[in-house]
């Protein structure tokens, strides 16, 4: 049965596009939420055509030495061992197509790695898909994900609560692969889904700082073409601005021992407004009222659920 | 009594006058006898790897934790408690097929096995440089696997057994904060001990090939596989120092109370990174240069034309070992590394594309107008340079630090290094194996059984790893055991590929056990003209002392 199902789920049935969730039988990198990701669609593609025209070459030249050059199409082989123009051509070619490869590359890498300059982003005019003036007139968004073995607190630097502390609260998988998970499916994938989410504002510029109280993890967020370890130690940081509302999923992505693969990243992107209450909320220290709303929010869930559960949860 | 036994042989001039058994095996000194030596172990330890390998994609094969939890029922442990222990059994399983794979079986089988048995052979020497050490590299080899087995079965972390902390050994996971438990000591000792074995023997192979040359023969008209050893040792030589410098200080941090990779005393966890794949870079291309050697000879044999721009493909060698010391951060774009250096490691990486490149047309060119015998090896050597190429372009893609900040850690990762090892440095393996089985042990296999053997592991190899660029893309982390039900699909394709690579194996060993049955006798050149190297002018198998009359290579004759 479980044969059949996998069997079947190779054919693109029911492949309804919804951001951020990885789709059953999928073969392409998860649909953009940010433009990094966006500008990293790009680049892949233009990558995969290069390297598919390349394998295929040297498929092709294979084939054609196969078919050409066997023992009974030709009984007597030739003996040449050298021809410089043609050593030339394929160490200078693959030099110029290594050349195409950096520009666009480099591009996209100094895009994600340098954080945008507001100032001048809100005083910029004209039409420019990679920079969002309205945002930068609102400034930045800081919060800081700090891994934990196993789970992740986040905080606010910039929100600070009563007693002057930021807000940070943790956030825990729902499933551990134990007897005691909680396997609602209403309340996101299996395995992606965590307690308390992440809130995020739509279309406005993150600052997000990766730290670690342990050892190495790493946070990291498919649709938002981002990754950064948190490591001991260590402050790192990088940015994003999230077009879309939706919630995003993502995974720890350094080992961290045992339950490393139970540390999922939740991020609800929502309105400013949700966004403002929310963060108030959790100012005043109504943490579970902060979360009453978000909850109702829609969870991105296209993932048909394969009748997947822990041995113990088949056995009851 | 032995010592006895061992002077007699060396006064007694008698071609095959072998030792007796304990003494030719256990105190060998032939380079041959030690070559099979590291051959059988290497086809032991992959027998254990190639099982872990197993257990990964058993576990994996569907949503949820199974089998592995149903292994820890048996050994004892029930309810959470037994998927606890699976867990971390998980990270051990992972952690030590890689490492057997790379220490125990790739290396030993490519450099101790092949390049014991055929370097001095082919540059017609009578034996290694150092005979003694050879052995020596070889028994510590034995004792660094023992303990690493060994370390499976300690305390790890906890009431956890083993280390699973990954095969690069990251702290905080490798220090006292992730593995307080012995297993990680005794496998930094195993470590330590296989790299002093692969000092010693690079130690043995560039002293062998610099100084024990037929005359006549020029390091330009050295077989291309003797090129493709050098290089390996001069790589072994300079990057398993630093390795065994990173683990020392690993070592001192865990019991000595320094803290060169801990925060809180000033050290920094990204330095051990940056010691690591400083070695763990050139590692990659150790394994992969003698593959690259052994397809010169073999395409070059079959095609019965010599090798395509020898010098090109000697210094494209050369070239890839040199720029390999210099890219080792692209595996850590996610560290934290300032933009610029993310940017030159960029540039740096892409350009070893190019000597590879000048590899793979070299190979073509030299069947270009050939006149090709689709011998096993053969076609075992044409699935190398198609897969290999698969692994380079995704290895392109990789290098681009953007890119990679998506890819990092996922599936894609995995699939390219497979490409580029299992269905790269393996298939070389198994092409040198049947270039060379009828050399080594003086009988003839069955060739339908080879042929069986290369298309049941090309289709198996291809559906276990191709799919895993399809996880890699869509956002599956490495190093999990359970993962989001959307990914069951292609998980689920990849371990039916195991499944066919495990007939594979089952028919690899038939044929091994048939030709050891049937003892068809070998003859001293199976491959004809094409052949020109020099142990295809001795017989099958060579005698016990070969070359007490150096030959003489030619000036104008072919390398």
């Amino acid at each position: 049965m479980r044969f059949l199902v996998a069997l079947l789920s190779i054919l693109p049935i029911g492949a309804a596009a919804h951001a951020a969730v990885p789709e059953q039988g999928g073969i392409n990198l998860q649909d953009a939420a940010t433009r990094i990701m966006e500008r990293l669609h790009w680049f892949h593609n233009y990558l995969v055509v290069i390297i598919t025209i390349i394998t295929l070459f040297v498929l092709a030249l294979l084939v054609v030495v196969c078919v050409k050059y066997n023992k009974r199409a030709n009984p007597v082989a030739r003996k040449f061992s050298h021809n410089t123009p043609i050593e030339i051509i394929w160490t200078v070619v693959p030099v110029l197509i290594l050349v195409a490869i950096a520009g666009p590359s480099f591009s996209n890498l100094f895009y994600q790695e340098n954080e945008p300059d507001l100032e001048a982003i809100a005083a910029a005019e004209g039409d420019n898909p990679n920079i969002y003036p309205d945002a930068a007139e609102q400034g930045w968004i800081a919060v800081k994900a700090q891994g934990n073995q196993w789970n992740w607190t986040y905080s606010f630097p910039d929100e600070l609560d009563d007693g002057g502390y930021p807000v940070e609260f943790v956030s825990n998988p729902l499933q551990r692969g134990l007897s005691s998970d909680n396997l609602d499916a209403a309340r996101g994938p299996r395995n992606l889904a965590v307690d308390y989410p992440l809130v995020l504002p739509v279309n406005r510029y993150i600052r997000y700082q990766t730290a670690a109280s342990d050892v190495i993890h790493s946070f990291a967020m498919p649709a938002f073409g981002i990754k950064t370890d948190a490591v001991p130690g260590r402050l790192n940081e990088g940015w994003f601005l999230v077009e879309e509302e939706g919630t995003y999923y993502g995974q720890c992505s350094e080992l961290c021992g045992k339950d490393h693969a139970f540390m999922p990243i939740e991020i609800r992107v929502v309105d400013q407004d949700t966004y403002d209450a929310w963060i108030t909320s959790l100012r005043e220290g109504d943490f579970e009222g902060a979360f009453e709303g978000i909850d109702s929010a829609q969870v991105a869930n296209n993932s048909d659920r394969t009748s997947a559960e822990t041995r113990l949860a088949q056995a009851e | 009594m032995a010592m006895d036994q061992v002077s007699t042989v060396h006064d007694d001039h008698a071609h095959d006058h072998k030792p007796g058994f304990f003494v030719r095996w256990f105190l060998s000194t032939n380079h041959k006898d030690i070559g099979t030596l590291y051959l059988v172990f290497a086809i032991c330890a992959g027998i254990v790897g190639y099982t872990l390998s197993g257990l990964i994609r058993l576990e994996l094969a569907q949503p949820g934790i199974g089998p592995l939890t149903g292994l820890m029922e048996w050994f004892g442990y029930s309810g959470d408690q037994a998927i606890e222990h699976a867990k971390h059994f998980y990270n051990v399983v992972i952690t030590y097929h890689g490492l057997i794979m790379i220490f125990f079986m790739v290396m030993p089988a490519l450099i101790g096995g092949f390049g014991n048995w055929f370097v001095p052979l082919m540059i017609g020497a009578p034996d290694m440089a150092f005979p003694r050490m050879n052995n020596i590299s070889f028994w510590l080899t034995v004792a660094a696997f023992i303990m690493a087995c060994i370390s499976m079965l300690i305390p790890g972390t906890g009431q956890f057994l083993g280390f699973g902390g990954g095969w690069v050994l990251y702290p905080p996971l490798s220090s006292t904060t992730g593995h307080p438990g012995p297993s990680m000591d005794l496998l930094i000792l195993s470590l330590h001990t296989a790299g002093i074995a692969s000092i010693l023997g690079a130690i043995n192979f560039i002293v062998t090939i610099l100084n024990m040359r037929a005359p006549g023969m020029t390091l330009h008209k050295m077989p291309l596989f003797a090129w493709s050893v050098l290089v390996t040792a001069v790589l072994l030589l300079l990057a398993l120092p630093v390795l065994a410098g990173a683990l020392t200080m690993l070592l001192t941090d865990r019991n000595f109370g320094s803290q060169f990779f801990d925060p809180s005393g000033g050290g920094d966890p990204i330095m051990f990174q940056h010691l690591f794949w400083f070695f763990g870079h050139p590692e990659v291309y150790i394994m992969i240069l003698p593959a690259f050697g052994i397809i010169s000879h073999i395409v070059s044999t079959f095609s019965n034309k010599p090798v395509f721009g020898y010098l090109g493909m000697a210094y494209a060698m050369v070239s890839i070992g040199a720029i390999g010391f210099i890219v080792w951060a692209h595996h850590m774009y996610t560290v934290g590394m300032p933009v610029d250096m993310k940017a030159y490691f960029v540039a740096a990486t892409m350009v070893i594309a190019v000597p590879t490149g000048i590899k793979i047309f070299s190979w073509i060119a030299t069947m270009w107008g050939g006149s090709i015998d689709f011998s096993v090896p053969m076609v075992w050597a044409i699935g190398f340079i198609f897969l290999f190429t698969v692994g380079g372009v995704t290895g392109v893609v990789l290098a681009n630090a953007g890119i990679d900040h998506v890819l990092h850690d996922t599936y894609y990762v995995v699939a390219h290094f497979h490409y580029v090892l299992s269905l790269g440095a393996v298939f070389g393996l198994f092409a040198g194996w049947y270039y060379w089985f009828e050399k080594m042990f003086g009988v003839k296999y069955n060739k339908f059984i080879g042929y069986a053997h290369f298309w049941t592991m090309f289709v198996g190899s291809n559906l276990l790893f191709f799919p895993q660029h399809f996880l890699g893309l869509q956002g599956m982390p490495r190093r999990y055991i359970d993962y989001a039900d959307a990914f069951s699909t292609w998980h689920f394709w990849s371990s039916m590929g195991y499944a066919v690579t495990l007939v594979a194996t089952t028919i690899f060993f038939i044929g091994v056990i048939e030709a050891a049955v049937r003892r068809r006798k070998g003859v001293a050149n199976p491959w004809g003209e094409g052949a020109t190297t020099l142990e295809w002018t001795l017989s099958s198998p060579p005698p016990f002392h070969q070359f007490n009359e150096l030959p003489e290579v030619k000036p104008q004759s072919h390398h």
